[in-house]
């Protein structure tokens, strides 16, 4: 039995106790109109809120990784863990079937739970919350989640991590964060990668970031080539100050 | 996709309503959701009749009260209403906004007997 959600061993999970003051039948109701007023992924919530109270208390810093399939986020992923030599990280994979990718985490030298969602299109916070678990993180650890690449459905679900980050290569089009614009409208920081292909595909980067600006004024916009290294120094520094500043948050507690 | 997982929930919520209330049945169930809320409305329906079989909710007629989008425009500096992500600003036009509300998945209320 799971304390953090009260789930059995990999079976659907419960919250205990109720919002509103019962917790026991009071009989058969009147007919009529019950006001509800629950949000409906009120579970996944709480148990995100959960998820980020544990890294809070760790002072662990943690991205949530949404893209397309095939953006390159595991390839940036593995740059990344080499650029990164010495912090201590580990990294959330989702995907449908296989191991694949986190077999290539681990071959880049990072301790990596693998989530099989078998049909499901999305990671929930309730799949993250026992990965944290086996994960069993040191402090001051960055967390990778990589979700399930689909551009859609991840919007939904808050994980409890820290920066939602978009990845967004540049052969997919200049108009993509504006036909999926509630992934890019929640997303913190998006990367554009592949950039070293740019000039063989036409790719307009000033368009990209102005559509990524049209759907968030907000959102910082990265240009990197995992291939070439071009930006991943930017995107470590990134990293690292928002290491920096969750584990002094953790200290200062 | 993911209104399966929405439509699961919803079951979640109406069964914990069911215990707590002393219901047997829901007649009727209104959910509120957001523009921006990434919910296919007809898949959500569909699935939503798919996963109540076997609840209180069976056969309960769903209904969906559309929120609208709020922004808030950097060109004008107002709180706006919007008709979709890519909308300008009703007030002057301006296309620099941050959403603000708009991406609410609520159970509204039951009508239970």
């Amino acid at each position: 039995m799971c304390t953090t959600c009260g789930c059995g061993d990999g079976g659907q999970f419960h919250l205990h106790g109720h919002t509103h003051g019962h917790s026991h039948s009071h009989g058969p109701a009147e007919p009529g109109l019950v006001a509800v007023e629950t949000a409906i992924l009120s579970k996944n919530d709480t148990l995100a809120a959960a998820n980020r109270r544990a890294l809070a208390g760790l002072g662990a810093f943690s991205v949530n990784l949404v893209s397309s399939p095939g953006a390159g986020k595991t390839t940036l992923l593995c740059k990344t863990i080499a650029a990164l030599n010495g912090t201590p990280l580990a990294v959330i994979e989702g995907d449908q079937q296989t191991t694949c990718d986190a077999d290539r985490i681990r071959e880049a030298g990072a301790r990596a739970v693998q989530i099989n969602t078998g049909k499901g299109c999305h990671l929930d916070a309730h799949m993250v919350g026992h990965a944290i678990d086996d994960l069993a993180l040191v402090p001051a650890s960055l967390l990778f989640i990589e979700n399930v690449g689909n551009l859609v459905c991840p919007a939904a679900f808050d994980l409890g991590e820290d920066a939602r980050v978009a990845i967004l290569s540049v052969t997919e089009g200049e108009d993509k964060p504006l036909k999926y614009a509630d992934i890019f409208a929640t997303a913190r920081l998006a990367i554009l990668t592949k950039i070293d292909l740019a000039p063989h595909c036409d790719a307009d980067l000033d368009a990209y970031e102005a559509n990524l600006r049209r759907v968030n004024p907000d959102i910082e916009v990265m240009r990197v080539s995992a291939k070439t290294g071009e930006g991943v120094g930017a995107w470590i520094a990134w990293l690292r100050r928002g290491l920096a500043a969750k584990s002094l948050g953790q200290a200062a507690e | 996709m993911h209104e399966l997982s929405l439509a699961r929930a919803i079951r979640e919520i109406v069964e914990d309503e069911a215990r707590a209330r002393g219901f047997r049945r829901v007649l009727r169930l209104r959910l509120e959701i957001g523009a921006f809320a990434a919910v296919e409305k007809s898949a959500l329906a569909f699935a939503f009749e798919a996963a109540m079989q076997g609840s209180p909710a069976e056969g309960a007629e769903l209904e969906i009260i559309d929120l609208p989008g709020r922004a808030h425009c950097y060109d004008c500096g107002e709180e706006v209403e919007l008709a979709g992500r890519l909308a300008p600003c009703p007030r002057c036009g301006g296309e620099r906004l941050r959403p603000t509300g708009g991406d609410e998945m609520r159970v509204k209320d039951m009508e239970v007997a």
